[in-house]
Parts: structure tokens; C-alpha cells; sequence
């Protein structure tokens, strides 16, 4: 039976009755304790830093060149936080609540209120930091809205809050790196988790300049290593994003939490061929002045400026009155995908809509001429500097829409279209972060908690800082003060020999294939099945397809595939192909999950679960779990359902209209 | 390097100053006397030492910023940047510097040293006898050769102007991006003027423009 | 936007490892697309050169949207390809047409030493932000937020100089090999904000202590930095880093 060690008492004071009472590690024990720290984002980052100034001897692992570069920098829009700083009517609760709704009420109430009450240090440390954070004329802080909210809680630097935020992270890391409390091995990707005595003691890391194979020991070890949202080939996230770290971790025995839960952002700039490696993102904070439309028509094959006001259907607003453009990520989706897929997309190849700001340039552009006394101009004036106020706020994004498409953001519409973003499923993790493994943590985007079935914007990094800097430092403790006594394991330990064992022989069994085909042949297979199958819209049968699809690919991967290069010398193919093979058995328990959940929520939609009107139909009563999976051998896991309880915040049908 | 050059340049300012009286057209009088004032005062030839302790210095510290930089690119570019974001007298103030060493040899030959340590014939100017720098000058100027060797000078002064005026201050810290462009500009029209100027002064010789 | 097809011959870095000695390798690439990325039309060579049993050319790369700062290629002369404010991820083939030639090389610096064909160790970024490149508070209770306000002016100031991605186009440019742009950028970003001014005097000494014992070279304001920056971080910076130092210098 799972337990998620929730403390006892009313939701709110869970958290302060926790701290008061969990056991503490004396400064001079923490000095012997080693902790491993496995990715650099701003979970890993912050924790690393934060871990390091208590005193503890902290190890940072990081496959990139420095640990500045991990994927939580391409976050754009900005993080939430309860501060109610603009006076309209925030609060702890409101953050909470919005969040367990939002996350179509498939997350942990108190672990969510934790995250809500933790989010105000969040802020008041960036800024003792230095992070640069928007502010008013007053000089003080500027907030902005997000989607599935109706406050303005969410605190921005431009279109770079994440690059900021983990710049920030990663600073207070190098500190600590200088005062030789945190030793950092970049260019080192995790290969193995080493298990002694049923606990977590150690890694195998491959170092990617030499190919050679090290071990490392750590009292305790803590995965950020982020999400897996490349197992659809296409996603926003960054080339090097993967899954091997916490699913070598799951098939040691740390359970999967709901693995099918992942996030498909509306606006992303559309794919326009097949050699494409990646998709990009333009910021939800976009969705606050633009407006997403597509033509009355079916296959309307008209340019953009010559469809009159009255042949466009602005369907978010029409469908979704109360929220329109601003409706949660899952919601905006699927509506560009439902009219797509009828025949109104647009762009070559149909598959886009419309993110139009001309109404917003003429909007701003009046209020800054009313500023200047300018009451009469004429209507390019007027657009003259609404473009203006756009180029501050949006900028960055603006340019870099049309770097990749050629198009001026500024003059046509910008096309877009719904791409993976983010993976809400990951390690089940109890309230103290730790996993089903004794001594294991997972954080951040890389851990299934927080967000349910869907996460809201500017929540991710939210989550992620407050894991790093508010919540590790407290529960880890309540561990490792019963292991003050354990020296530290030597390397030699047969564990470790034969988890590098295990390493190197899957090395050398992926080198041995000598097939024909490119790592990058069936990641894009992958990628396909999945996106088809287990996207944005899933069915029984797709899904049953795509399990035995996926074990067919499998077999393939292991007797066709091609890799060049030696093992012992840097081989970003071999890298690619030790990832692969993880997602491939990842995306098989995504479909088996998929197709296990019989109901709609958040960001998974069963074709066979929705309302007259197309909305999701959540089935509360069979599926208010948590879906943790125990890795059994091959093809085969055991589903551990760890039921939600919701005291305070009672689930409702979530309607955005 | 900042401050030496700064300070060679307030130097340039003083020696525009005196060359330009010979277009005061009165047989170089006026430049004469200014000259005789350079060569006695004995306070001239005090800050005289501290001007050529401090073009020392420059040249000193000049190689040496060539040289260690140069040492920090090993292995070069198959394909030179070039001018793809920064001008060529920019990256070659060494050079530049360089060429006007060579030219200041020359100079000093020519002036410097015939006024310092050879006798001159002189002129009267109201019972005042002074050495005639001002012949010397007419002579030197109606060479070709000459004219030619002091118009590149200038050439290489401008362009090394160019770059340094507005690199010191920015060495030296001037902060605001206002305050930049007021001396990129103001550095832009000096190194102009000044070099001109200067080039002036052989070509109005040779082209017998002074009398 | 009209789209066409093109084909190029490349002229690619090859180095196998640090201790090895390097040599330019030509391929022709034909039917590459004009909306391809940069690197995805080095993705279509990859995947033919492995297909050949041939070593893929190595070069680093993540985001692939700009910001993170991993990739650099040297291009035909210019860090980062031909375009204003931009990284190679973000460069696409309609920089190019038909028949055109392009030399791809990896950062030259010595600080920058190449660790694989187009792959060069930056950890030297990492040893100077280590000098002192952070604000140094703990983790704990600071004071709120907004307990301390910040004049707009000087944060977006902030800001600007905070956009820095540490990507070392500027060293890649310099003539001197010089890291001045990054490390102002760093000493700017800190400086300007009035939680960055208990440490300002001795950030800037050590880091550009480190900056020297890393091998880069001094700054002579050629201003090539600042052309190529993809963050377009200013040069008013690296005047605003001299300026602490000689205060610093002076007051120490």
C-alpha cells in the first residue's frame, strides 16, 4: 500500500506542523553526509545550492556543458505567486485552489497547498538573488495574468522569467561551488542508480567527453532531471531532454506516477517539415492580447488581412465566454485541434490557427496617443505605438517567430499550433519528495505532484523552485537523521560493480547491433505513434494499436540499429541511443496508462469520455487516483492506485465558460 | 594605455596649436617665436621629458597588449571575421602604432633633433634672435618625398585617433551610453580635424599657400 | 515567404579529440530546404554520414530556440552565422541560396579549448561566474520583495545585461579573445541592482582576476563582441565594468 505521509491536521497548517516536528541533521553530522544531485534545472540547481549551504557535501550531475544551460531556461511567461500585490483579491487559498482545479483534480491537496504557501519565499528570494523581475514606475514589482486564472499573480522578467530565474539558481549554486560545498560534474549523464541494502546509495554516471563509466556514492540521491516530453520525438523541450535518469530509477523500483498526463501547449509555431527536430514555443503570456481565431470557412484559402471581421470565428471566445482566450492549456488545445481536424486550419498544411494581435496593437496604440495627448490621429499613427507597447511586452517572442518563420508577427497573424510541452506524470513521490525507493527523491518537472492532469502556466517553475529551495531542505533531513552513522560506501562495493556492469554491457549491446538505421529513424517512429495515438485525443483501440506497435518497434531498435563511433570517447549517437531505448519503454506504460485511465481530465482525453458539446468527462468515481506503476519485467507493470481525498477543495465539473 | 594616450593626445592639441600659426602668413614669425618659446622655457622642457617618459610608456604598454592578446588564439580562424562587426583601424592599432613610431623617427629627425642639438641659422625679430625653424620647415616641405611620408603619417595618426579617443574613455570607465556617444562623436570629428590639420601643413607648403 | 530547395557545400571542422590535430572536411548537401533550421540542415548531413559509416559531425546544441546558450558555430566568418542577434539554432537556410559554400568552424580561443570537430570546453564561464558572480544570501527568509523598490530604469538596465546567455560568441568574435562582454554583463546585471552593491568592489576584482587567469585576453573596444552578441548585450557595459574595477581598484 502506497503511503503518502501526509501530515495529520487542517490542510493549511500541515506544512508549518510538519517542519515543527520533523527530525534534524546537527551541522557537524551534516558535514559527513554526501548528497547526489542529479540535473541542474531549477529544481536541481536550487536544491544543490540550497543543500550545499547547510552543510551537507552535495555532488551536481548535469549532461550539459555547464549546469546554466538545463531546459527550465526556455521557460518564457513568468511564475505565480500568492502575493497579492495587485490588490485583487489573491491569496494562498485562491493559488491552491486554482491549481487542484486546473489540475482537473487529480493532485494532492496538500501537497498543492504546500507549493501555494511556499510560493510567496519563492519571489522575496529571487530578488535578494538579483533576479531582475519586471517592475512598475514605482518601482515596484509587475505582475502579469496567465491562463485558468482571474488574478494577476504571475511575477515575469519579459519573455525570459525561466533563463532569469534558473540564472539565479545557478549563481547561488556556483557560490557554493567556489566554497567547495558542492563538487559539479558537467557533461556527466546518470546511467544507473545504485541500491544497497534496499536504499538508494549511489549512481553510475557515463562521462560524455571520455565515454568512461564512473561511480559515485551519496548518502542519498535526488533526480531533477525534468521531463520526457521528447518520447513524442516533437516537443518544445530541448534536444538533450530525457527519461533515462528516473526510469532507470522505475525499473529498480521506484514507481511511475500517472504517466500518460502530459501537456500539449496551444501556441507553438507549427511544424513545416519532416526534417524538423524541434518545436517551439510562444509564451502562454501571449494568449493575454491576442486573439485566436480561424476562418468561418472550410479550407478557406484567402490570406489573413482579406478575411473580414464578420468570416472570422473567434472559437475560444465563442465557446468560452467567461475565460476566452485565456481558457487552461488542455482546453485551448483541443479546441484548435477540433477545428482543424474539421477542415478550418489554415496555413499549407492546415494544421494551424491564427494568434492575431492587430486588435490589441490598436487597442494599446489609442490608450498610449490618449497618454500623449493625441486624440485624433490617424489609425497608422495609432498603430505605431501599440506596436511599441507590443515590442516591450512581447518582443522577444516576436522576433523570434519571425526568425524561424520569415513572417512579421507585427503585420500578419502568427500561426500556430498546439506541441508537447510538458509531462505532469513522472516519479510517485510522497509528501516528502522521496520515491518508493528509501533514500531516492524526485523533484521538479521529473516527480508526477503538483499539477495533476494538467498543469496551469507559470506553475512549473513555481514548482520547481519551491521543491529546490523550501522543500528538500525540511524533508530530507527527516531521512538522513537516521543515517548519520553510515560512512560512506566505497565504490568497490559489489553494488556498484555490478550496476556498472549492467551500464556497460547495454553500451556495448547498442554498439554490438551494427543494423542499418539511425537513432534518429526510430525516435521519429516513436515520436509518430505516439503523437497519433497517445496525443492529444486517445482511444481504446488507438491505444492497444500503439502498445503492440511500440514492442514491435522495440524489437526492431535492438536488431537494426546503427551506431558509429567507440564507446570509450565522446558519442553523442551512442548518448541519443541510450535515451531512445528508454523511450520506447516509456512510451508503451504511457499507452498501458493511457488506456487504463477511462475517463477525460486535464491533458488526457479519451475520445470515449466527453459531454454532448466535446468537452472532458472526468469519472470521479473510478478514477480519483493517482495511477503509481511498479515495473514487473518486461511489457509487464502493476498498477498501485493511491487514492485523492479532497477535504477542501470539492471536485466539480471544471467549466471555463 | 588609456591614460598614456589621453595624455599624448593633449600633447597633439598643443602642437596643432603652434604648427597653425605659419598660416598666419607674416614669413613665419609668429611660428617662429612660438617655436623659440617651445625650445627655451624651461617648463616646456621639463613636461618635454615627461612627454617622451609617457609616449615611451604607451609604446611599451602598446606591445605588449599586442603581443599578449595575439598569444590568446593559438590556433586562428580559416575565415577572418574581418570587417563583420568592427572596423579595421580598430583591430589594428598595433599596426597603426607602428607606422606612426616610424613617421615620429622621421619627425624628430627632421625637427626635433636639428632644433635641440644642431645650430640652426636664426632670424631677428625685434632685436630678438631666434632660430629659424620656419626655413627649415619651407626647405623639408619642398620635398615630395617628404610631403608624402608626412601625409600618411597623418593618415595613420586619424585612423589611430579614430579608434583610440573614444577606447580610452571607455577604458577608463565612462559609464552611460549618453556620455559615449558625446565623446564617440566629439573623438570622431577630433581625430578628423586634428589629422587634417596637420596633413595641412606640408600640403600648404609644398603648394606654396604660405608665404 | 516563398520556400526553395537548395544544395551547399560545406567545409566542416573535424577534430576527433582535444589531443588530436584537426582538419577541414568538404560535403555537398543537396535538397535542403529553405525553411530547415541551421542545425537541421547539419541533422540531414548526420544522418546521410551515418548511413555511410561515417562519424557524424559533433557540435553542441539543446534548446534549439536560443536561449540556452549551447550551441556555437562559427560560419563563414562570424560567430553564429550571418544574422543580427542570433544563435546558430535560430539561423535557418533562407540565409542561403543555391551553390553557396559555407565554412563552419568551432570558437578559437585558447580558453576555449576544442574538445570534438565543433565542440569547445566553456567551463571557464563557469570558473569566473565562481569568482563571484552571484549575490551571496542563503536560502532562508529574505525580506519581502517589495520591501525594496527598484527604480524601473536601472532594472530593465539589469535585465538587458542579464540576458546574457553565456554562450562565448563575444570571445569567439574577439580579436583578442577577450571575455569582457560576458563578464560585464555579469558584473552589470549585479551591479545596477542595489542587492548587488555589499559585494560590487570585490565581484569585480575577482572576476576579472579570473577572467585573466582563464587566458582570455584584454579588451581593446574593438567593439566585435557587442556585432555578434544574440542577446545584444551592450558595450556600455563593458565601460560600466571598468568603472567598478578602477573604483574598485582604487578604494580597495
Amino acid at each position: 500500500m502506497l503511503d503518502s505521509k501526509i501530515p495529520p491536521g487542517a490542510l493549511e497548517h500541515k506544512w508549518n506542523e510538519y517542519k515543527g516536528h520533523v527530525k534534524l541533521v546537527n551541522p557537524a553530522n551534516k558535514r559527513k553526509i554526501e548528497i547526489i544531485v542529479v540535473g541542474t534545472g531549477l529544481a536541481g540547481a536550487s536544491a544543490a545550492a540550497s543543500l550545499g549551504e547547510m552543510g551537507y557535501k552535495v555532488k551536481a550531475y548535469c549532461f550539459q556543458d555547464s549546469p546554466r544551460r538545463a531546459h527550465s531556461i526556455a521557460a518564457q511567461g513568468g511564475i505565480n505567486a500568492a502575493k497579492n500585490y495587485q490588490n485583487d483579491g489573491d491569496s494562498v487559498f485562491r493559488l491552491f485552489y486554482d491549481t487542484i482545479k486546473g489540475g482537473d483534480y487529480r493532485s494532492r491537496e496538500a501537497n498543492v497547498h504546500r507549493l501555494a504557501e511556499v510560493s510567496t519565499n519563492i519571489i522575496d528570494q529571487c530578488v535578494a538573488q538579483g533576479v531582475p523581475f519586471a517592475r512598475e514606475y514605482g518601482g515596484l514589482l509587475s505582475n502579469r495574468s496567465f491562463g485558468g486564472t482571474q488574478v494577476q499573480r504571475t511575477f515575469y522578467a519579459a519573455g525570459q522569467t525561466g533563463q532569469q530565474l534558473l540564472i539565479g539558481a545557478y549563481q547561488a549554486l556556483e557560490r557554493q561551488i567556489s566554497l567547495g560545498n558542492v563538487t559539479m560534474y558537467a557533461r556527466h549523464e546518470m546511467q544507473e542508480l545504485v541500491i544497497i541494502d534496499g536504499k538508494a546509495r549511489g549512481i553510475i554516471t557515463r562521462n560524455l567527453i571520455s565515454g568512461k563509466l564512473e561511480r559515485h556514492f551519496g548518502h542519498t540521491v535526488v533526480l531533477c532531471t525534468g521531463g520526457y516530453g521528447n518520447v513524442f520525438y516533437l516537443s518544445t523541450n530541448a534536444m538533450g531532454c530525457n527519461v533515462t535518469a528516473i526510469w532507470k530509477a522505475h525499473k529498480k523500483g521506484a514507481f511511475f506516477g500517472n504517466p500518460c498526463f502530459t501537456q500539449i501547449h496551444p501556441t507553438c509555431i507549427p511544424v513545416s517539415g519532416d526534417y524538423q527536430s524541434k518545436l517551439t514555443l510562444m509564451s502562454e503570456s501571449l494568449r493575454n492580447d491576442g486573439r485566436i481565431w480561424v476562418p468561418k470557412k472550410q479550407n478557406d484559402n484567402r490570406k489573413p488581412g482579406e478575411i473580414p471581421e464578420e468570416e472570422r470565428d473567434y472559437y475560444l471566445e465563442r465557446r468560452y465566454p467567461a475565460f476566452g482566450n485565456l481558457v487552461p492549456r488542455d482546453v485551448a488545445s483541443r479546441a484548435a485541434k477540433e477545428r482543424c481536424d474539421a477542415g478550418y486550419g489554415v496555413g499549407t498544411s492546415r494544421q494551424a490557427v491564427y494568434l492575431d494581435y492587430a486588435e490589441a496593437i490598436i487597442r494599446y496604440g489609442k490608450v498610449e496617443c490618449h497618454k500623449l495627448g493625441l486624440e485624433n490621429s490617424t489609425t497608422e499613427v495609432i498603430r505605431q505605438y501599440g506596436k511599441e507597447v507590443i515590442k516591450e511586452k512581447y518582443g522577444n517572442l516576436f522576433d523570434m517567430y519571425e526568425k524561424i518563420t520569415g513572417e512579421n508577427p507585427y503585420e500578419v497573424p502568427m500561426r500556430i499550433y498546439p506541441a508537447v510541452h510538458y509531462t505532469m506524470g513522472g516519479l510517485w513521490v510522497d509528501y516528502e519528495l522521496m520515491t518508493t525507493i528509501p533514500g531516492l527523491y524526485c523533484m521538479g518537472e521529473a516527480n508526477f505532484s503538483d499539477h495533476g492532469a494538467n498543469r496551469l502556466g507559470a506553475s512549473a517553475l513555481m514548482q520547481g523552485l519551491a521543491d529546490g529551495y523550501f522543500v528538500i531542505p525540511y524533508t530530507i533531513g527527516n531521512y538522513l537523521s537516521d543515517d548519520i552513522r553510515t560512512a560512506n560506501i566505497p565504490t568497490d562495493h559489489p553494488a556498484f560493480e555490478s550496476a556498472e556492469l549492467a551500464v556497460s554491457d547495454r553500451m556495448t549491446r547498442l554498439k554490438n547491433i551494427n543494423g542499418t538505421k539511425t537513432v534518429e529513424y526510430f525516435h521519429k517512429q516513436l515520436g509518430k505513434i505516439m503523437w497519433d495515438k497517445c496525443g492529444m485525443a486517445r482511444n481504446e483501440r488507438n491505444l492497444k494499436e500503439a502498445i503492440t506497435e511500440i514492442q514491435q518497434l522495440k524489437k526492431e531498435f535492438f536488431s537494426d540499429l546503427k551506431i558509429p563511433g567507440d564507446i570509450y570517447e565522446m558519442n553523442p549517437e551512442l548518448d541519443k541511443a541510450n535515451r531512445v531505448a528508454d523511450f520506447i519503454e516509456l512510451g508503451e506504460l504511457m499507452c498501458i496508462d493511457a488506456l487504463n485511465r477511462k475517463e477525460s481530465c486535464g491533458g488526457h482525453f479519451r475520445e470515449e469520455m466527453q459531454t454532448e458539446e466535446g468537452e472532458a468527462k472526468r469519472d470521479d468515481e473510478h478514477f480519483t487516483y493517482v495511477a503509481a506503476w511498479e515495473f514487473k519485467s518486461e511489457h509487464e507493470w502493476e498498477l498501485h492506485p493511491e487514492t485523492l481525498v479532497f477535504d477542501v477543495a470539492k471536485p466539480t465539473q471544471r467549466s471555463y465558460k | 594605455m588609456s591614460l598614456t594616450g589621453i595624455f599624448l593626445i593633449t600633447f597633439l592639441v598643443v602642437h596643432v596649436g603652434i604648427n597653425a600659426c605659419i598660416w598666419a602668413n607674416d614669413g613665419g614669425q609668429m611660428f617662429n617665436l612660438a617655436s623659440h618659446f617651445m625650445a627655451t622655457t624651461i617648463v616646456i622642457r621639463i613636461i618635454e621629458v615627461g612627454l617622451f617618459a609617457g609616449l615611451l610608456l604607451h609604446i611599451v604598454q602598446g606591445l605588449v597588449v599586442e603581443f599578449q592578446n595575439r598569444a590568446k588564439r593559438k590556433i586562428g580562424y580559416a575565415v577572418p571575421m574581418g570587417n563583420k562587426g568592427s572596423k579595421w583601424y580598430s583591430r589594428s592599432m598595433g599596426l597603426l602604432g607602428t607606422l606612426l613610431l616610424f613617421f615620429l623617427v622621421v619627425h624628430l629627425k627632421d625637427f626635433w633633433v636639428p632644433s635641440r642639438f644642431m645650430d640652426l641659422p636664426t632670424t631677428n625679430y625685434d632685436g630678438k634672435e631666434v632660430a629659424n625653424q620656419y626655413a627649415e620647415l619651407i626647405r623639408i616641405f619642398h620635398n615630395p618625398v617628404a610631403v608624402v611620408i608626412y601625409i600618411l603619417g597623418c593618415a595613420s595618426l586619424m585612423y589611430h585617433l579614430l579608434h583610440g579617443f573614444q577606447s580610452s574613455f571607455r577604458t577608463l570607465g565612462v559609464p552611460n551610453g549618453k556620455y559615449i556617444n558625446l565623446i564617440r562623436n566629439f573623438g570622431f570629428g577630433f581625430s578628423v580635424i586634428i589629422s587634417i590639420a596637420f596633413a595641412m601643413m606640408p600640403i600648404s607648403v609644398f603648394l606654396d599657400w604660405v608665404t | 515567404m516563398e520556400h526553395y530547395k537548395m544544395g551547399l557545400t560545406l567545409k566542416i571542422w573535424r577534430q576527433k579529440n582535444s589531443q588530436s590535430k584537426g582538419h577541414f572536411a568538404t560535403y555537398k548537401v543537396e535538397d535542403i530546404s529553405s525553411e530547415m533550421s541551421f542545425l537541421e540542415m547539419i541533422d540531414v548531413l548526420n544522418e546521410r554520414l551515418i548511413r555511410e559509416g561515417e562519424d557524424p559531425v559533433a557540435f553542441d546544441h539543446d534548446c534549439r530556440e536560443g536561449i540556452c546558450g549551447t550551441c556555437s558555430m562559427y560560419i563563414n566568418g562570424r560567430p553564429h552565422g550571418p544574422w543580427h542577434a542570433n544563435t546558430v539554432c535560430q539561423l535557418h537556410m533562407r540565409a542561403y541560396k543555391d551553390g553557396d559554400s559555407i565554412t563552419i568552424e568551432p570558437w578559437r580561443a585558447n580558453a576555449f579549448p576544442v574538445i570534438k570537430d565543433l565542440i569547445v570546453d566553456r567551463s571557464a564561464f563557469d570558473r569566473i561566474i565562481q569568482a563571484g558572480g552571484y549575490i551571496s544570501i542563503n536560502t532562508g527568509n529574505p525580506v519581502d520583495a517589495n520591501s525594496l523598490p527598484v527604480d524601473k530604469n536601472l532594472a530593465d538596465a539589469s535585465f538587458a545585461a542579464a540576458a546574457c546567455i553565456g554562450c562565448g560568441a563575444c570571445v569567439a568574435a574577439c580579436k583578442n579573445s577577450s571575455a569582457m562582454l560576458f563578464v560585464s554583463a555579469k558584473v552589470s546585471h549585479l551591479a545596477l541592482l542595489p542587492q548587488g552593491h555589499p559585494e560590487r568592489k570585490s565581484r569585480a576584482l575577482n572576476m576579472v582576476a579570473q577572467m585573466d587567469k582563464e587566458g582570455f585576453g584584454g579588451c581593446t573596444n574593438t567593439q566585435a563582441c557587442e556585432s555578434v552578441c544574440p542577446k545584444e548585450i551592450s558595450m556600455t557595459n563593458i565601460a560600466k565594468l571598468n568603472s567598478e574595477f578602477i573604483f574598485a581598484g582604487l578604494s580597495e
